[in-house]
């Protein structure tokens, strides 16, 4: 009985994401999964927070139909990522292509990373470098 | 307290202001990777007799503005008031592109409200659209006479935009200046 809810969930699930692609599958299934790839890496401009996968707005239906066309006439998928930056800049991809300006965003985290160890290799040098028994000799110092 | 105890807390404060001029940036408009390059392919039946063409060649060595409208946009007709103006002023050249749209309504549409424009493409398929970068309308390009692409007005015009954003750059095309 569960299982059969979980199934039935599921499938409406799917049934609503099918309905707002209404267009025709490619015959070739290689092709159709760079189809399917490649709309869920394209903001909808319109929508921001959706891929045009997602988006039933006319501005989506009409990049599916563009991107559909461009594999058809055997363009690469860079060329069609390409084609949206150039018309879109690079906030229409949702994963930024690591080259020019968008470099620095996935050189980021590696610098950031590099830069706490070296900070953190200064601090456990300096501790390194004081006597061990250094607070017992300050307070004989004192006293 | 030395110096560096402050460390956090200046960072901490940078990042506050970072993060607030971020936060006043509008994101649904998006700064256009056409400027400074030169126009986008234009190639469209015009409204008025589709078996002729409007292209680049019509606006080639002319500062225009090439303005992206449909009837079925709601700020479009606020805008169009300032377009009829801008029109009577005669500064500009205005040449529409109207995107996603029949040419019935389009043709009601200057009836009904007058015509501003010196010739319209119909895009109703949205083709020229996505070689513009039009992902929603009104969006107006300001294209100089060297056919690079100068400005671009993403929401309708008006005065005060037109006269900060448009008429320096309008002026600074102009021959002998």
């Amino acid at each position: 009985m569960r299982r059969a809810l979980v199934i039935a969930a599921v499938l409406l699930l799917t049934g609503t994401a099918r309905a707002i692609d209404t267009g025709l599958e490619f015959d070739d299934p290689k092709l159709q999964a760079r189809y399917e790839h490649i709309i869920d890496q394209v903001r909808c401009l319109k929508c921001q927070n959706t891929t045009i996968r997602d988006s039933n707005a006319f501005l989506a239906a009409d990049l599916r139909r563009e991107i559909r066309r461009m594999i058809e006439e055997g363009k690469t998928d860079d060329e069609i990522y390409d084609f949206l930056v150039e018309r879109y800049g690079e906030f229409a991809l949702y994963k930024p292509r690591a080259r020019g300006k968008t470099l620095v965003l996935w050189l980021a985290p590696g610098i950031l990373l590099l830069g706490g160890a070296v900070i953190l290799v200064g601090v456990l040098r300096r501790r390194m470098a004081l006597p061990i028994d250094g607070d017992d000799g300050e307070r004989e110092g004192r006293s | 307290m030395s110096f560096r105890a402050f460390i956090p807390v200046l960072a901490f404060a940078a990042l506050v202001v970072l993060l607030s001029l971020g936060l006043r940036e509008d994101p649904s408009r998006l700064p256009s990777p056409f400027i400074g390059k030169p126009a986008p392919r234009l190639d469209l039946p015009t409204l008025a007799d589709p078996s002729k063409r409007i292209t680049n060649a019509d606006f080639a060595g002319k500062t225009v503005l090439v303005n992206v409208w449909a009837t079925w946009c709601v700020s479009c007709r606020d805008e169009h008031r300032f377009l009829l103006e801008l029109a009577k002023s005669k500064t500009i050249p205005i040449y529409g592109i109207n995107w996603r749209d029949t040419s019935a309504e389009a043709k009601n549409w200057l009836q009904q409200l007058g015509n501003p424009y010196t010739e319209i493409g119909e895009d109703q398929d949205g083709r020229a659209g996505i070689d513009w970068g039009v992902y929603g309308a009104p969006e107006s390009f300001l294209i100089g006479s060297n056919g690079k692409v100068l400005h671009k007005q993403i929401g309708p015009l008006d005065q005060q935009n037109w006269e900060r954003d448009f008429v320096p750059l309008i002026e600074s095309q102009e021959p002998g200046t």
